[in-house]
């Protein structure tokens, strides 16, 4: 029995709210090691009548072992998301197994250009690939494409500022824009997934993250670009 | 049981009267799907009776239409712990649908469209005990909960409630169904907590 | 058929259901469907992840690849649609 198969006790050790529905919570799990970017991980949460919840949570930051960062971000009605984004503090006790998942996985020795394409939440695994990235100095060419509906969904706003990292980001507005933008508010499409040293051509690693909408919508688009459907990685977010 | 999450599951309503073993009250309608919802057009939609002969009983929409229904309030219970109190439907009971159709078998093996399964023995599905049902809360039954019919057998765990039913197989034998093979119970009584074979 | 469906997620999702059949990573085996003979990694096939258990399907045929049941003595893996798996 591998250490990821297992379950292990954890515990809340910070759990700020980072916008109007959602939280980055950080949990100190005794055993949980090795974690790569883009893998993810169950939680387990138990009433304390028996019952019992299982949901499956994105890795946001990886490389510190013992540790586990995930974003939850509130799905209307789902009893696990609606707990943890609205109850949870700092000190509760859960259940984590993991770290999960080998395909939707950028390693650092990977020198290869990348394209993220986030919609959403779906942000917390590529979010994990920039931070390791930065970690390690790695000079792979990376490219984020982040799909929001308004300003205020922007998950860690200061952290993706392209200033400050030579990483290029492009947010992506579908119902709001910020003052005096240049781009409409409107669904991702296909000029906003064109770029230069990260076209079809260039063949980089696509990692899609989002809801299975917003996958089923770029996986289509990227792959009518040209791009290698094999060097397509995709990632669907459940919920609740 | 292990690690207990404070506060978590604190917000489930008080069921008010016993629920079966293990059992925990929602208030929602959780979906459960082992594969993608199936177009079924009713139009096109029959429900097909096979006895152990090989005899064959069909029933188009428009026949089951024309069939007395009936109004159903009753309790549902899903082998993943929740249960929901009171539910209304609108059906046609099974027993007015198998009347005419002549049997020793005792097992049925529920087809649906979409190919789940699931098995369960011909006396729960008579008796006043099981329905087609198509309207659930005075609608038309969502595809995403087993329209445009699904059956109704509410003394069992639910997954024995096939969505998008498609007809009866009739056997001397039992034959596991979709789950049942994959080490759900036989029968599955919620009041016995028949989860797992 | 086998097209935009809200309720499917990757194979990827099935990581910790199946976590203990062994490393390095069991999503990155490879499956053959026995219906339609399309090959992929599991981590592409269309997963149908419940409460009840996990059922993996083919992308191009929807025919059922792998199903995982999480129960009180263990966790059951069957793989009745396909044809072998293989290590890439």
């Amino acid at each position: 029995m591998s250490a990821s198969s297992q379950w292990h006790v954890a515990t809340v050790v910070d759990a700020p709210r980072i916008t109007r529905t959602a939280r980055a919570v950080t949990l100190s799990v005794p055993g949980f090691s090795g974690a790569l970017a883009g893998q993810h991980v169950d939680l387990r949460l138990t009433a304390a009548d028996g019952y019992q919840a299982v949901r499956s949570y994105s890795l946001t930051a990886v490389g510190a072992d013992e540790r586990v960062d995930v974003l939850v971000d509130r799905v209307p009605g789902g009893e696990v998301s609606t707990y943890l984004v609205d109850d949870l503090r700092v000190g509760d006790q859960m259940e984590v197994r993991g770290p999960l998942g080998g395909y939707f996985v950028w390693r650092p020795d990977d020198a290869g250009a990348v394209l993220l394409v986030a919609g959403g939440s779906g942000l917390a695994p590529l979010l994990a690939m920039l931070r390791a990235r930065r970690k390690i100095g790695s000079t792979a060419p990376f490219r984020l494409v982040y799909s929001v509906r308004t300003p205020d969904d922007v998950f860690f706003p200061d952290e993706l500022d392209g200033g400050a990292s030579d990483v290029e980001v492009a947010l992506v507005f579908t119902r709001t824009t910020p003052a005096r933008w240049p781009r409409p508010a409107a669904r991702l499409g296909k000029d906003d997934l064109v770029a230069p040293g990260f076209d079809a051509a260039d063949g980089p690693t696509v990692f899609v993250c989002g809801s299975t909408g917003f996958v089923e919508t770029v996986a289509g688009l990227v792959t009518e670009l040209g791009h290698d459907p094999a060097r397509v990685r995709t990632e669907r977010f459940g919920g609740a | 049981m292990g690690i207990v999450t404070r506060g978590f599951g604190g917000r489930r309503p008080d069921p008010g009267r016993p629920l079966p073993p293990g059992q925990f009250l929602t208030q929602d309608f959780p979906v459960l799907s082992a594969g993608p919802t199936p177009d079924v057009e009713v139009d096109r939609w029959e429900l097909v009776v096979t006895t152990e002969h090989g005899h064959v009983r069909r029933w188009s929409w428009g026949e089951l239409m024309a069939t007395p229904a009936e109004d159903v309030v009753t309790d549902i219970h899903c082998v993943t712990r929740w249960s929901k109190h009171d539910t209304r439907w609108r059906g046609v009971s099974v027993d007015v649908l198998l009347g005419d159709v002549e049997t020793t078998g005792e097992f049925v093996l529920v087809h649906s469209y979409g190919g789940y399964t699931t098995n369960l023995p011909l006396a729960d599905l008579l008796d006043g005990q099981a329905w087609i049902a198509f309207e659930y809360e005075g609608e038309p039954l969502e595809p995403v909960h087993g329209g445009p019919a699904r059956l109704l057998v509410p003394h069992l765990y639910f997954w024995k409630s096939a969505k998008w039913v498609r007809g009866f197989e009739i056997h001397d034998v039992d034959e596991p169904g979709f789950w049942e093979t994959y080490g759900y119970h036989g029968y599955g009584d919620p009041w016995l907590e028949q989860r797992y074979a | 058929m086998a097209t935009h469906d809200p309720a499917a997620l990757d194979g990827n999702a099935l990581a910790g259901q199946l976590a203990f059949l062994g490393s390095p990573d069991v999503t990155s085996l490879v499956l053959r469907c026995a219906t339609c003979g399309r090959t992929d990694v599991v981590a592409r096939v269309r997963a149908y992840v419940t409460a009840m258990g996990s059922v993996a399907r083919c992308v191009a045929c929807d025919a059922v690849l792998v199903v995982a049941v999480e129960q009180p003595g263990g966790t059951l893996v069957a793989m009745p649609g396909a044809s072998w798996v293989a290590r890439s």
